[in-house]
């Protein structure tokens, strides 16, 4: 890490707002937020890769947002002030998109709902853009969608390879009907790797690994 | 000048104010797009019935409907007669692949009104084929299909699609894998009794290569969606079983 710091695109400040969510501070493994998504949607690597990039720019966008806004937002009605804006943003995007690329509105429609109600997006409002500025609010919301991101592709990429036995749609090991390649040697795809409760252990042996390599994560 | 916005006076002109902003922007949007997001949607019907009949650019596993711009063009090359199936009565209506599947499907609770059932009537190869749209449940929500039928009710193209199913689960229901299983699956035992196709865990034929079975494989860990896939097909499909009793008598 350092990249952006050393070509002098960001502050040493700015830059841990990036690259803090992607090591000691993850939203999944460390924050523990928007677990529901990524156990619900990681069975494919495509579907993984879709919600991020979505997960990206409602993140980027509501942070500006709130933290524009975060001035005169009430104490009081803070919290219904963030789920109306994220849900408008949320729902502006899909018409645009149902209206000028019809295609792409059909897959995203089913994370449509899993946007609106993932908790990294109202935690991040709430913990960071309403007490920061504009442009430190969109490098949090971009930093901690990246650190989404990377969870829910690692955990896609095992979950679709073992338990399907393909990567992205392609059948990257051999034909589980036809027994070609591997299945011929007699390997079966596991099922249960389909399922969410194998999500939440790969997340859980992610989280492992992570804390077994940086020991200060671990609570006393 | 700071603003007291711990007033109660405050926060109640904010949540005005953003609910007359959020209200008229969302509202803008949607009746500015309205119009393109009606044609789309009609495009989309027709690229879904053509796709049952055989027409569509599928290349190795991919789903590949035919391109927009020939979609209606195609259309009415291939579908004859569209007709809707109302009580004892058959309605020709070049109009009928616009009546709404889930309002009729919700007027029928009423036993005084009498459903419509659109069929689309298309001739491809010399074959008449008709083309039923069903719908029903999921796990989460809405699922639907059009199924392209010939006249004794055996299965020649299948199109699923969902509304809001578990993507890599039960989302798979619009995969080739899994729709290709449905084509030449009889839907009438050799009695002529309305059998159906059950989406099975315990079919073991991944291929489908025993057509008269009433089976498919179903989807592992997606129970529910092909219950509903299941359920389906026999409440809305047995619907058409008198016509296609009429026209073969």
């Amino acid at each position: 890490m350092g990249l952006f710091n050393k070509v002098g695109l960001l502050s040493k400040k700015d830059e841990k707002l990036i690259s803090d969510p992607l090591s000691d501070n993850n939203p999944i493994t460390v924050q523990v937020l928007g677990i529901c998504s990524a156990l619900a949607i990681t069975a494919e690597l495509e579907a993984s890769v879709v919600m991020s990039v979505s997960v990206l720019f409602v993140m980027g966008v509501g942070n500006v947002v709130i933290s524009m806004i975060r001035n005169i937002v009430p104490s009081k009605i803070r919290i219904i002030v963030q789920l109306t804006v994220i849900a408008t943003l949320v729902i502006i995007v899909d018409l645009v998109l149902k209206a000028f690329a019809y295609e792409l509105s059909k897959t995203l429609s089913v994370f449509i709902g899993l946007i609106i109600t993932n908790c990294i997006i109202m935690g991040r409002f709430e913990a960071f853009a309403l007490g920061n500025g504009l442009w430190r609010s969109f490098l949090d919301g971009i930093g901690n969608a990246f650190g989404y991101a990377v969870i829910l592709v690692i955990v896609g990429f095992f979950r679709e390879l073992l338990g399907s036995g393909t990567l992205w749609g392609f059948a990257v090991l051999g034909d589980p009907i036809d027994k070609t390649y591997l299945y011929a040697l007699g390997y079966e795809n596991n099922g249960f790797m389909l399922l969410s409760p194998m999500a939440l252990i790969v997340v859980g042996i992610i989280i492992w690994v992570q804390r077994a390599r940086s020991k200060h994560l671990i609570e006393e | 000048m700071a603003i007291n916005t711990e007033k109660n006076s405050y926060t109640l002109l904010f949540a005005v104010c953003l609910v007359v902003i959020v209200g008229t922007l969302l509202a803008a949007v949607d009746s500015s797009l309205k119009e393109k997001i009606r044609i789309n949607k009609i495009l989309e019907k027709q690229q879904n019935i053509l796709y049952a009949i055989g027409i569509n650019e599928n290349e190795g596993n991919s789903v590949s409907f035919i391109s927009t711009e020939k979609a209606e063009q195609e259309f009415n090359k291939y579908v004859i007669n569209q007709i809707y199936i109302q009580g004892q009565n058959i309605i020709e209506d070049d109009k009928a692949y616009l009546i709404d599947v889930k309002k009729e499907k919700a007027l029928s609770k009423d036993p005084n009104y009498k459903r419509r059932l659109p069929l689309f009537i298309a001739e491809k190869d010399g074959k008449n084929l008709y083309v039923a749209p069903i719908r029903g449940k999921g796990l989460w929500d809405a699922i639907w299909a059009y199924v392209s039928m010939d006249e004794n009710m055996v299965i020649r193209g299948i199109y699923f699609d969902h509304k809001g199913e578990t993507p890599g689960l039960g989302a798979n229901i619009k995969q080739r894998f899994f729709m290709d299983d449905f084509i030449g699956e009889a839907l009438l035992d050799s009695e002529g009794k309305f059998k159906g196709v059950n989406v099975s865990k315990t079919n073991l034929d991944p291929k489908n290569e025993d057509k008269y079975d009433h089976e498919v494989d179903a989807i592992a860990g997606s129970t529910i969606t092909g219950d509903g896939v299941t359920a389906m097909i026999r409440s809305d499909l047995s619907l058409y079983q008198s016509y296609f009793n009429n026209i073969n008598n």
